[in-house]
């Protein structure tokens, strides 16, 4: 027999890639997504590389396929708003080896700034889409994508959420197929899209949907599941395992294959039940397709858009039964992610904080930074943005000198470097810190080209963050340890008020990487007035008892910036006895 | 054992803080589930998860499991390392269920700074949730070595309710943690089974 495993469904993609023969995988870091790169560098057939963003992962792996082998890119759900220039494009081309593109969406926004609905992308580009509803299934549609995207020569989208990337199921491993490279060969017609040659694979491109179209109808994945004659579901994905569960007497019609959205076999499956319902995470996209049939259902008038579609609304809402234990208790105090003990980043908000500036912030760890005990973060849009939006802070009369953009290493390497040329190219003034710990750290302490290392460890030469800087054309470029709290507030100081761009390269490994306590722990004497400047720092460390601030010893990492806040001198290491 | 029970999916919600051990408590959870010979699933939500947020993992395991999420009031146990995010989370446990909360308080970033307070009543407003066995597995681990075994304890007191093959559990606690702290972990899994 087969062996069996619990996997999650990001291992089990990069399984079901192994097992159909890929050579190439890349991904840019984020969550759901980020294990699947993880798992897949376990394999060593598989040359894996952490990409510097999404466009450029996605641009790797369709080089890989255009030389003939296969290749798997993935990222999280807004990662595909990044690698869409080179989609929407290469759809056009088609494949050479088979290319499968994961799209891992977050509906419940657990960790995103988002809740975007990637099966639109699907329809836009015209991208055949598979949903997997566990990992068994994750697996076996991503070996399957690469076949359908050989025999369609069209990329393949497999779309996950969340619950399906980080939930372990039950999966049978098979073997590796070995698939030989197919030969590269010189196709100008087809690989290289200028206007004429684009318009004519448009023609091919709309060739193909029409086959596509009827695999959809015909395909094993589709399933019908008869029970009863009066109440029928159409869903998929995680929503179809969650139907299951809260609407067992249902007949279900599961698709697996997203787009194109099999019409005819939602007409025979409409035309067998008496009440038609729709259940689907986030827009009604199935519900759109069917009523554009002409079939009533219902969907979206009792289900939400926002938010995880979990099971208990499933039972609420259209069963109208309730769970009958007493409800959530009210009042209680959140409880927020916070920086890392001992990490010297958090120096950097205490001083914003406290000179008052207007932090446009950028996606990271520091995003933490934007919840409270902190509150010292005032925008946070996408990758990137900061050093954009500060530019546009300052061009508002009155705004030159009162904000700051606040950046990480990983993210200004993804997609922050343009913005900084553009500042100064546009003779803007910004300060920009790039907090800079040598990991994509947020996402699970990945290496970039800063770390100088790759994925495998290897050593590569680190990507100097102050000189790259210097060579987009920032005259004032400085380096200051996280740590130096002094030598941080007074570059601070100077370089926001100087009437031209600068940056501050804040340098402090992650604590999660360079492991081991910094000091000997601090302790709270006698002096303490309880002011609560080192509470707002927010170190996990830091609480209070009694009335009295303590240090929790199990926590505290020794960096000692709690002491260096205070201002009785009341925190101070303890003396190690030998 | 009627065939109603040995096909009924068992529900275990586990909730804490990041940093107490969270997921390595699921995990070791859902593979024992798993190598008992059951259909499992084990859903867990991390990404955002840096230490000092509440963090929640759900298994479920039974002759086959459709969701893996637990619904409001099916939650059969709920293994909380800490007592106001057992509290948070009370309202999933089944009318009847149990819950073995650690002994143990972490206060929230918003109570330290003096924004909100910490529930001083969270013992009553458990036992209006379920039945409620305290364990002191911060104590007991501390004892053993370390505090960060307090899962392990908190895991040994679950098992005592479960009906896994004995040989499942040993095997399996041993694979999981770090092989340097296999043994003492196999302690503080005997220990929580005491309570």
């Amino acid at each position: 027999m087969a062996e069996r495993r619990l996997m999650t469904g990001d291992q089990a993609v990069a399984r079901g890639a192994w097992e159909a023969g890929a050579a190439v995988a890349t991904s840019y870091p984020g969550t759901p997504a980020t294990e699947i790169n993880e798992a897949l560098a376990g394999y060593p057939e598989v040359n894996t590389e952490w990409s510097v963003n999404e466009k450029v992962a996605l641009e790797v792996a369709v080089g890989a396929s255009f030389a003939g082998v296969r290749a798997i890119v993935s990222m999280k759900q807004v990662g595909v708003n990044v690698a869409a220039d080179p989609l929407f494009s290469l759809v056009y081309a088609g494949v050479n080896g088979g290319l499968v593109i994961i799209t891992a969406d977050e509906p419940g926004l657990h960790s995103s700034q988002n809740e975007q609905d990637n099966r639109f992308y699907a329809k836009f580009a015209e991208v055949p889409m598979l949903e997997p509803s566990d990992a068994q299934e994750a697996k076996d549609m991503t070996a399957l994508a690469f076949d359908i995207s050989e025999q369609y020569d069209t990329p393949v989208f497999v779309r996950l959420t969340t619950r399906i990337c980080h939930t372990k199921t039950v999966v049978h491993l098979g073997p590796r197929r070995e698939v030989p490279p197919r030969p590269y060969v010189r196709n100008m017609a087809k690989y290289t899209l200028v206007p004429s040659h684009a318009y004519k694979r448009h023609f091919e491109m709309e060739k193909r949907q029409i086959l596509l179209e009827a695999l959809a109808n015909t395909f094993d994945g589709n399933l019908v599941e008869r029970r009863s004659m009066e109440y029928g579901v159409v869903t998929s994905g995680i929503s179809y395992q969650n139907v299951r569960e809260a609407l067992p007497d249902f007949s279900v019609l599961k698709i697996s294959m997203t787009y194109p959205v099999p019409h005819q076999l939602i007409r025979n499956f409409a035309s067998r039940v008496k009440y038609l319902y729709v259940v689907e995470e986030n827009r009604p996209f199935l519900e759109e397709e069917i009523r554009a049939l002409g079939i009533a259902v219902e969907g979206k008038e009792q289900l939400l858009r926002v938010g995880e579609l979990l099971p208990d609304m499933l039972r609420r809402r259209i069963l109208h039964v309730d769970s009958g234990q007493k409800p959530p208790a009210e009042g209680l105090p959140g409880r927020p992610p916070q920086f890392c003990p001992g990490c010297g980043h958090r120096a950097v908000f205490h001083l914003l904080k406290k000179h008052r500036l207007i932090v446009n912030g950028d996606i990271g760890c520091y995003g933490l930074a934007a919840l409270p005990p902190y509150d010292a973060m005032d925008t946070l849009v996408c990758m990137g943005a900061s050093v954009g939006m500060d530019h546009g802070f300052s061009k508002v009369p009155g705004m030159a000198g009162k904000s700051v953009a606040v950046i990480g290493d990983s993210t200004f390497l993804h997609s922050g470097m343009t913005n900084l040329a553009n500042l100064v190219y546009n003779r803007g003034c910004s300060t920009v810190l790039i907090l800079d710990n040598r990991v994509t750290a947020m996402t699970g302490h990945q290496p970039n080209p800063a770390s100088g290392r790759d994925m495998a460890g290897r050593p590569v030469p680190a990507l100097d963050l102050a000189g790259v800087c210097r060579a987009l054309g920032v005259a004032n470029v400085r380096q200051v340890d996280a740590t130096d709290l002094d030598a941080l507030e007074e570059a601070l100081v100077e370089e926001v008020q100087r009437p031209e761009p600068s940056v501050l390269v804040v340098r402090e490994r992650c604590i999660m990487v360079d492991k081991g306590r910094k000091g000997p722990v601090y302790v709270v004497g006698e002096n303490c007035k309880f002011c609560k400047q080192c509470l707002n720092l927010g170190c996990p460390a830091i609480t209070v008892e009694d009335g009295r601030v303590k240090i929790l010893d199990f926590f505290c990492d020794g960096c000692g910036l709690c002491a260096k806040v205070c201002g009785l001198n009341a925190i101070t290491a303890r003396e190690e006895t030998a | 054992m009627t065939t109603a029970q040995a096909h009924r999916t068992t529900n275990v919600l586990t909730v804490g803080v990041g940093g107490q051990g969270i997921i390595t408590l699921t995990n070791v959870l859902a593979e024992a589930a798993f190598r008992a010979s059951h259909d499992t699933k084990q859903s867990e939500i991390h990404g955002l998860s840096q230490r000092g947020g509440s963090v929640s993992g759900q298994v479920r395991w039974g002759r086959h499991v459709y969701s893996p999420i637990i619904m409001e009031g099916e939650a059969d146990f709920l293994v909380a390392m800490e007592e106001l995010e057992a509290l948070r989370q009370a309202h999933r446990l089944r009318v009847d269920g149990l819950i073995l909360v650690n002994d143990f308080r972490i206060l929230p970033a918003t109570v330290v700074t003096g924004q909100a307070a910490y529930p001083d009543d969270i013992d009553a407003q458990l036992g209006e949730y379920g039945r409620v066995v305290r364990v002191p597995a911060a104590a007991v681990a501390t004892e053993l070595g370390t505090m960060r075994m307090a899962n392990i304890v908190m895991l040994g007191a679950l098992a005592k309710h479960l009906d896994f093959p004995e040989d499942v559990w040993p095997a399996v606690v041993r694979e999981m943690v770090p092989p340097k702290y296999a043994d003492t972990n196999l302690q503080a899994f005997a220990r929580g089974r005491e309570f």
